[in-house]
Parts: structure tokens; C-alpha cells; sequence
């Protein structure tokens, strides 16, 4: 094991060095800098060890095995035909697509934005030399935090940036879309995302990570959200990678006062995923709500490691994970909340639900709560286990039969989190993807009497 | 309409029921009523086919059919309804949907064709006015975040929609308010019709003055002990349980 670990870290400080002297990685010095600095944190620190607390429940070993690199071939055969199916409506005319972690023109539709807002590829120079961009550009995430996020931060290069000045609202969804189309050789991808809002600003953004081929890769991914004073920002979040993909990523948030932000992450493919979510309030008044749903079939394993950090007094926080489980699937939650000296009158909740539709399913949750304040409610559940009978009797007595009254059930387990997502067209399409998966299990478990 | 036949039944191998004999006609409301623990609550999950609870001994005949050869679902079909003392909380699934899919399956083994969600508002908002309430429940979680008198007026609310023969109220008075108790019953008054009967499970005589039993039935450790009708309910009231509890082994 420890052998396999150097051979994937060797691999990949190779990488970085071949980067720097073929000159692909062109950047100027501040970023070089950052780079640098962050791929200095991954020779240190390296990939997480199986007795490391935050990874207990998540084995790396399949991913430090494959031999995943940066390049690659076929990267442009993506048409925007094979696109479509992943593609809102709703502002088409605002939206960045990314195929195979590079910036797609053609797939991508920029036009009719606000004055002073911008969208647009962070690899591109015109972005980079932003003033805005280097003030925040990885600021938040810290490579010290989480080796994956070092990793980004030193290959970063494609991925969105979205700036929205003062007190501007963009009323349609900007649409990131990432959709890896695989070739023969196992490929990486670090694609890096960086959001800001400045005061009152407000905003919605999809994310989607998206697999159109079922072979093996592995999608490393930084969001970084910035909200000014009383901002608002709205994320909806779709992983959808390959059954056979590695996912792994971190979704970052930094909020200044009375701001709110609104994360639904919807996690649904990959082999393996894993996703932090940490989230700094730190102005009085802010607000975070974080909502997931993972659904989950075969031997799919996702791991959500959540850290609510209440820096200031008078914030709220609210995370609602809900989770299906079937097969021999498996779900990790870690919902960790801290409460810093002298944030009082803190109010947070927290509720993790997972459901296990089969004996071979399995689910774990852990609370974290750090609570250095003393006048704050701070309240967490967790529950874990196949479908209530009390439930299901309830369901019988009304005329439902059991099986359609377990499909129904479980149907509002998912539906719980889809019902928050704003966006019809987006609600609408998860929602017959968590009927199509539940019907197939509802038939595989018929077939196997 | 309904012939309880020296039933007994228990749980997890406690006997509980020790030979009830009840005979209920079309059109009738019958009262059970008795002190905690008396097996009050068994009798009504029995009847809706609870699969913890087990009949040991003697019969349930539900217009001339086994009732206790049923699922749940056949015999909310065959028209039984249990308004539940603890209606469960349900994640995501609303109240609308939750209430078309029983009512669906009620047509399905009826014959009619299933309501699409148009129709079914329709018919929904019918039912609403007859009963006086407003659809404020509706768009929301079924049961879920409810005060407790928002999920017993939901129960009656399902009932209004499903349209029983049968109906059976479990404590459906515990945790009202006066005002609460009042619409609940007069929703369940509203309901009645000559061919339709109930079986109102309460502690307390309060529930009968606003639903009136033709028959009171007072049971006490499994067994009815004492029958009459609705002036039983208010000696009770005066004369507590332990009134009934000097004659043993009648009934």
C-alpha cells in the first residue's frame, strides 16, 4: 500500500514538473507562485492515509492504483448533440462547457449578461489578469486543508469564473458544465472554479459534472464561492460521472455579513466520490443552507465530509442530507459544525437521513459538533436503516400496495431535497432520474423474488 | 356489517384481546371506550391488519368476507379505514400525492380509471368543502412538521377522500384542543350516512358529545365487560372506570 501511495504521488509531481518545462501550464507569476506553493503541500503531505480521521470510511487504494494522467486524445469529439441531453434551457445563453477538462468554445454561449458581470473560462488570460481573480483565486480552499485541494491548486487551469458586481442580480442560471469523454487512457482532470459576488450581488449557478463514457478517469474539482455583504447565491450541483469514475472535490464558501448561499449537491454516479463541503460565515447575519441528495446502486461509494464554520456571531446554518442506498452501495456523512469563541446566538441544524434498500447497502454518519460559545442552539440527527414499517403499514392502510407504497416512500426521500431546487427544468429532470433508478430496483428486486 | 367473533390477538406473544364479541350494522356508531392498557388500540390496528399484531383465536367477518385474510391494502380497499392515533411522518411525499395514490388504488380495485392530478383537484376541492377546511395541507410533506391537530384533522381529511364503509377512529380526541376537537368531529359528522358505520376508540366521554354513539362499549383488560348506549358514556365520566370494573366476567 504505502508503495502503490508513492507511485501515484511520484506520478503525479512528474506530472507537475513536466508542466512547468514543456510550458503548457504558461501562467503568469502570481499564479506560478500559488502553483508552486500548492504542489510543495502535496510533496509534503501526500495522499490521505487510511488512519487519517477524515478518511476513515473511504478507501483510496483503487484510485492510487490506476495510472491516471494529464494527457490525453480525442478530446474534441464531443458535439453539442452529445451535449444536449445535460443542457438547460433556461439561460442557454449564459452557459460554459467544459469537455474533458478543456474550455469548449463551440458547446459553450456567452452573450446578453449584465453590465460588469462576468463569465468566462479561468484559463483564459483575459480572466486571469483580473484584478478580482487574483484577489480571490485560491483564497479559500486551502492546499494545507485537503491534499486534493493542493492538487488542484497546482494543476488548476480550465474551469469557470463568475463575477457579479455590486448590487447586480443575474436572474437565469449561469450553466458549468464538465463532460468527460474518456479515451483509452486513464486521465485526471483538475477543473477549478472561482464565483464572487460582491455586495448585494445575488445569483444562481449549476454545476454539473457529467460522464459520457464508461471508462475509468478521475475528475479532481475546487468550487470556490465568495459572497459580499448581503449577497445572495444560489448553487445547484449535479454528479453524474461514469459508473466506473473517481470524483473527487470541494466545494468552498466564504460568506461576509447578512449574505446567503444556498448549496443542493445531487450526487448520483461515480464509482467512487467524495465531496467536501466547508462553508466559512464569517459576517453576523449570513446564512448557509446546505441541502444533498445521493442515490446510490451497485457497488457506488460516496463519501460528503461537511464543515459549517460559524466565525462570527448571528449566523445560521441549516444541512439536509438525505441518502438512498440500494445494492451493495455505500454512504458516508461527517457533518461537522465549529462554533468559534464568541459567536454567540449561532443557530445551526443538522439532519442526515440515509435509507438502505438492501441488506448488503450500508451508511455512516457522524456528527461533529465544536462548540466554543456558550448561547447558541445547535442541534443534529441521524437516521440510518431500510424503510420505516409504521411508514409502510401507513401506506397499506390507505389502499397502497407495499411495494408501490415502498417506491413512493423512498420517492420522497429524494424528492425532499429535489423540491429545493429552484429551477423547474432542472427539478424535473432529476426527478425522473431518481423514479427511473428507483423503478430498475423495484424490478431487480422483483426478478430476484 | 361488521361480526367480531371472540376475537383474540396480541403481540409479540403477549395476549391483549381476550374475546371481543362485537356486532356492527350499517349506519351505526359504536363507542369503545376503557382505561389505558385495556386493548383499545390493538382492537382498531387488528381490524386494519397490522402485521405485528396477531389473531389467535376467533374471527372477524367484514360484510361476509374473512377481513383477517386480507393485507392492509385489500381491506382499505373493501372500504375499512383506520384514522391512526399516531399518523406517521412521511419525508417529501405531499399531501396531494399521497392522497391520489390512495385514492387511485381505491379505484383501480374498484374498477375506475386512475385521476390525473387535474382531476383529482377536482375532486379534492369537493371534498374539502364538504367538509369545511381549506387546502392549506396540501402542499406539504404528508404529516411531516404537523401539529397534532393538523395530522388527526389530515386523518380525516384522508377519510373524507377514501370514502370508508367502515371507519375506525383511534383516540382520534388525544392532544385536541377544544376547538380542534369540535371541527374534527363535526368533519366526521358531516361524513356519515346511513350505510356507512364507525368505531370511535376513545378514552374520555368528551369526543361522544360532539360524535354520538348509538352503542357504548366499555372494554377493560381484552374484554368488553359492559354494553349500552350513549348515556354508558357520561356515567363513565362521573363514575370512572372502576365503576365497571366491580362485575367481573360479564360481557
Amino acid at each position: 500500500m504505502a508503495q502503490q501511495v508513492l507511485d501515484a504521488k511520484g506520478r503525479l509531481l512528474a506530472e507537475y514538473q513536466a508542466l512547468g518545462e514543456n510550458g503548457a501550464g504558461h501562467a503568469p507569476k502570481w499564479l506560478r507562485d500559488i502553483r508552486a506553493a500548492a504542489i510543495e503541500q502535496f510533496d509534503t503531505t501526500g495522499f490521505p492515509a487510511s488512519r487519517d480521521e477524515k478518511w476513515r470510511f473511504t478507501s483510496l487504494k483503487r484510485l492510487l492504483e490506476a495510472q491516471f494522467s494529464l494527457s490525453s486524445e480525442g478530446d474534441s469529439q464531443v458535439t453539442l448533440a452529445d451535449a444536449e441531453p445535460y443542457l438547460l434551457r433556461v439561460g442557454a445563453h449564459q452557459r460554459l462547457v467544459f469537455v474533458n477538462g478543456r474550455y469548449s468554445p463551440e458547446l459553450s454561449s456567452l452573450s446578453g449578461l449584465p453590465d460588469g458581470v462576468v463569465v468566462g473560462n479561468l484559463g483564459s488570460d483575459a480572466i486571469r489578469e483580473s484584478a478580482v481573480v487574483q484577489q480571490h483565486l485560491a483564497q479559500y480552499a486551502k492546499p494545507e486543508d485537503n491534499p486534493f485541494t493542493a492538487l488542484s491548486t497546482a494543476f488548476m487551469t480550465d474551469g469557470a469564473c463568475v463575477y457579479v458586481p455590486d448590487g447586480i442580480a443575474v436572474a437565469d442560471p449561469i450553466q458549468v458544465v464538465f463532460l468527460t469523454a474518456p479515451g483509452e487512457e486513464p486521465m485526471v482532470r483538475h477543473p477549478r472554479n472561482l464565483v464572487v459576488l460582491e455586495r448585494g450581488a445575488s445569483a444562481t449557478v449549476v454545476e454539473k459534472f457529467i460522464g459520457l463514457a464508461e471508462s475509468e478517469y478521475w475528475t479532481n474539482a475546487v468550487t470556490e464561492c465568495v459572497l459580499g455583504e448581503q449577497a445572495k447565491l444560489d448553487v445547484y450541483r449535479v454528479q453524474r460521472e461514469g459508473e466506473v469514475a473517481h470524483h473527487t472535490a470541494t466545494t468552498q464558501s466564504y460568506q461576509a455579513r447578512d449574505s446567503k448561499y444556498r448549496l443542493t449537491t445531487v450526487e448520483l454516479g461515480g464509482a467512487l466520490s467524495r465531496h467536501d463541503i466547508n462553508s466559512v460565515l464569517d459576517g453576523q447575519g449570513a446564512e448557509s443552507c446546505l441541502y444533498g441528495l445521493t442515490q446510490l446502486q451497485g457497488q457506488q461509494h460516496v463519501d460528503h465530509h461537511t464543515t459549517i464554520d460559524h466565525a462570527q456571531p448571528n449566523c445560521n446554518s441549516w444541512e439536509l442530507f438525505n441518502g438512498i442506498f440500494d445494492e451493495k452501495s455505500r454512504g458516508v456523512f461527517t457533518g461537522r459544525i465549529v462554533v468559534r469563541p464568541g459567536a454567540q446566538q449561532t443557530d445551526s441544524k443538522q439532519t442526515n437521513n440515509n435509507l438502505l434498500l438492501s441488506e448488503t447497502a450500508r451508511a455512516d454518519s457522524q456528527p461533529q459538533l465544536e462548540i466554543y460559545a456558550d448561547d447558541v442552539k445547535c442541534t443534529h440527527g441521524a437516521t440510518l436503516g431500510p424503510i420505516d414499517e409504521k411508514a409502510l403499514f401507513y401506506f397499506q392502510s390507505r389502499g397502497i400496495e407495499a411495494e408501490a407504497a415502498r417506491n413512493l416512500i423512498t420517492y420522497g426521500f429524494g424528492v425532499e431535497i429535489l423540491n429545493q431546487i429552484g429551477i423547474q427544468e432542472l427539478r424535473e429532470s432529476l426527478d425522473e432520474v431518481v423514479h427511473a433508478r428507483l423503478d430498475r430496483g423495484a424490478e431487480r428486486r422483483r426478478e430476484a423474488g | 356489517m361488521l361480526e367480531i367473533n371472540n376475537l383474540h390477538a396480541g403481540i409479540d406473544g403477549a395476549k391483549i384481546l381476550k374475546g371481543i364479541n362485537l356486532t356492527v350494522r350499517p349506519g351505526e356508531v359504536h363507542a369503545i371506550m376503557g382505561p389505558n392498557g385495556s386493548g383499545k388500540s390493538t382492537l382498531a390496528q387488528v381490524l386494519a391488519g397490522h402485521p405485528s399484531y396477531e389473531a389467535t383465536q376467533g374471527s372477524v367477518t367484514y360484510e361476509g368476507i374473512d377481513l383477517l385474510e386480507l393485507e392492509p391494502e385489500e381491506r382499505s380497499c373493501a372500504g375499512v379505514f383506520l384514522a391512526f392515533q399516531y399518523p406517521v411522518e412521511i419525508h417529501g411525499v405531499t399531501n396531494a400525492y399521497f392522497l391520489r395514490a390512495a385514492l387511485n388504488s381505491r379505484r383501480k380495485c374498484q374498477g375506475l380509471e386512475e385521476l390525473d392530478p387535474i382531476d383529482f383537484m377536482d375532486v379534492l376541492a369537493e371534498k374539502l368543502e364538504a367538509i369545511g377546511w381549506d387546502d392549506s395541507l396540501m402542499n406539504r410533506a404528508v404529516n411531516h412538521g404537523f401539529s397534532g391537530g393538523e395530522k388527526k384533522r389530515n386523518e380525516i381529511l384522508q377519510m373524507a377522500v377514501l370514502e370508508p364503509k367502515l371507519a375506525v377512529l383511534d383516540e382520534t380526541d388525544s392532544g385536541l384542543d377544544i376547538d380542534a376537537l369540535k371541527a374534527v368531529a363535526e368533519a366526521v359528522n358531516k361524513l356519515r350516512t346511513p350505510e356507512n358505520s364507525s368505531i370511535v376508540v376513545t378514552h374520555y366521554q368528551r369526543l361522544l358529545n360532539f360524535i354520538v354513539p348509538d352503542f357504548v362499549h366499555v372494554l377493560m383488560r381484552g374484554k368488553i365487560v359492559k354494553s349500552g348506549g350513549k348515556e354508558l358514556a357520561l356515567e363513565l365520566e362521573s363514575l370512572g372506570y372502576d365503576w365497571v370494573r366491580e362485575p367481573a366476567g360479564v360481557g
